[in-house]
């Protein structure tokens, strides 16, 4: 019994340089797949019985999330434990946030504790990139505004390589409220970066007017968007926008947009059905559809700790401002 | 930034094709020796020259003993004690250990046994994959200048040298020919290794 070499998939001499990870728009495709490189070795420590490595030990995380979340922020706080990183986790309530500071006041007081990354979760786009310009920690952007959520993109597109093998060449629809979605926005910019093609797909309403600058698709008719799509991306349509007027109620949704058993009928046979959760029952899925045979959608959450393991140590790998070159 | 790579030249070769085969040879018939027939044996390569010794050695013992010999890879990035001094991320590769170590004679393997840090992370490693019976160590080269109680149990060559110099092993699988060569800094004030 012996085991083969497998060829890397990046150059050896490729090298993570970012102190940050803000969003997927400034990075090459050479960065992407070192992440992807780096997230698939991290895979197998999960299958561990002790899984643990001492890769980041000694390093303070700290998840920092203006607004609420559960898996992301599980997921971010198990992959820091996997690598022996310290984690400590601030939310809005409870918190001097809810007494007035500014979140700069907030990020400084973390500093003078001596914390090596921060996870950052914010409803205004940009707040990361404003945190990461004045700290010197790492900062790594676990979702803001309907900017970007470079991570959940990045374990998308780790998921579809390793169910199709390449990300080249694939049609990849993503369907729902695309204007509001930082889910949509950087996995456009990771998956066309990587070779594949994006159709875009949601009610004029919940379609940004620009999106076709973007180099993809745009259709309206989400019958369009399943016919012929290897990858099939949906995303959550929240109960608000029902409530500005955006979509006329989810029942309508549903008939109009919703990826039905119907529907399925006119997709690929071998079609991937993603959501990165959490996923609205009998509104943009049924349930059938979201359970049956080629969902992939726990495979998401179990790559997104792979995903999350790689991007926690690449940014902790490069040299800090005060500590010099 | 990085600093600029200290260029080398080659100072002698100590290993040529033949002797890397025949070093194996013995090592492999050493192994045999020692484990009475082979039982509960298995490899461990080092990444990424380690685990291609490894799969040779295992070759090797399988000719002579008619019997498998499971190889695993281990790849150290994680575990190594510098990772916050080298400058920049070295990439990380998956260890790939196809087996249960538990209970198991496993034959750690390295191409150049040094200072014994590579050994040490090894040794944390292995720990968190399970509990192996015994663990023992192969390297082609073993050249001196130990920081850790750390030794080799089977070694191809014993090759002494100075702080400064390189010890590269090529092999034909990545590098074009097998021989093991010792280089020197290029300038004679150069870096130290």
């Amino acid at each position: 019994m012996t085991t083969t070499i497998t060829p890397p998939a990046v150059a050896e001499t490729a090298r993570w340089t970012r102190k940050d990870l803000l969003g997927l728009r400034e990075l090459s495709a050479e960065e992407i797949r070192l992440i992807l490189q780096t997230a698939e070795s991290f895979r197998e420590i999960s299958l561990r019985p002790i899984k643990k490595v001492p890769a980041l030990r000694g390093k303070t995380v700290v998840n920092l999330f203006f607004e609420p979340s559960t898996r992301t922020r599980t997921s971010f706080e198990l992959a820091a434990k996997r690598l022996s990183a310290d984690i400590v986790n601030i939310a809005p309530q409870g918190s001097s946030l809810s007494k007035g500071e500014t979140v700069l006041d907030t990020v400084r007081n973390l500093e003078a504790l001596k914390v090596d990354v921060l996870v950052i979760r914010h409803a205004a786009a940009g707040v990361p990139a404003l945190i990461a310009r004045q700290a010197s920690s790492s900062v790594i952007n676990a979702g803001d505004g309907a900017h970007e959520h470079p991570t959940q993109a990045l374990l998308d597109l780790f998921t579809i390589q390793e169910k199709r093998g390449h990300l080249e060449g694939l049609n990849v629809s993503i369907i729902g409220d695309i204007a509001h979605s930082r889910v949509a926005r950087s996995n456009i910019w990771g998956l066309t970066k990587l070779g594949a093609r994006v159709t875009v797909c949601g009610p004029p309403t919940l379609m940004p007017a620009e999106i076709g600058q973007l180099g993809v698709r745009v259709t309206y008719h989400v019958e369009e968007a399943i016919r012929g799509a290897d990858v099939l991306m949906l995303l959550r349509i929240q109960h608000e926008r029902q409530e500005m007027r955006l979509i006329p109620g989810l029942r309508e949704y549903r008939l109009r947009y919703g990826l039905t058993r119907e529907r399925m009928a006119l997709a690929k046979p071998e079609a991937l059905i993603m959501h990165p959760g959490p996923v609205n029952r009998g509104v943009e899925i049924d349930s059938s559809v979201a359970d049956g045979p080629f969902s992939v959608i726990l495979d998401q959450v179990t790559n997104g700790l792979a995903v999350r393991m790689a991007v926690l140590f690449l940014v902790s790998g490069t040299p800090k401002a005060e500590e010099g070159a | 930034m990085s600093a600029p790579e200290p260029s080398f030249r080659e100072k002698g070769k100590v290993m040529d094709a033949e002797a890397i085969r025949r070093a194996i040879v013995r090592i492999a018939h050493e192994v045999l020796e020692h484990h009475k027939g082979g039982e509960a044996l298995a490899l461990v390569g080092i990444r990424t020259r380690g685990a291609l010794l490894a799969q040779r050695l295992a070759k090797e013992i399988e000719s002579i003993d008619r019997r498998p010999v499971p190889v695993g890879i281990l790849d150290i990035t994680l575990y190594r004690d510098d990772l916050s001094r080298i400058a920049l991320n070295p990439i990380v590769h998956a260890t790939e250990i196809p087996f249960n170590v538990d209970e198991l004679h496993l034959i750690l393997v390295d191409d150049v046994l040094f200072t014994g840090r590579t050994i040490r992370a090894a040794l944390n490693a292995l720990n968190d994959l399970g509990r192996p019976k015994t663990i023992q160590l192969a390297v082609l080269v073993d050249r001196g200048h130990r920081e850790l109680p750390i030794r080799a149990d089977y070694a191809g060559k014993n090759i002494p040298t100075n702080l400064r110099e390189h010890v590269e092993v090529r092999l034909v699988e990545l590098d074009e020919q097998d021989e093991v060569v010792v280089e020197v800094p290029a300038h004679a004030e150069g870096h130290a290794a």
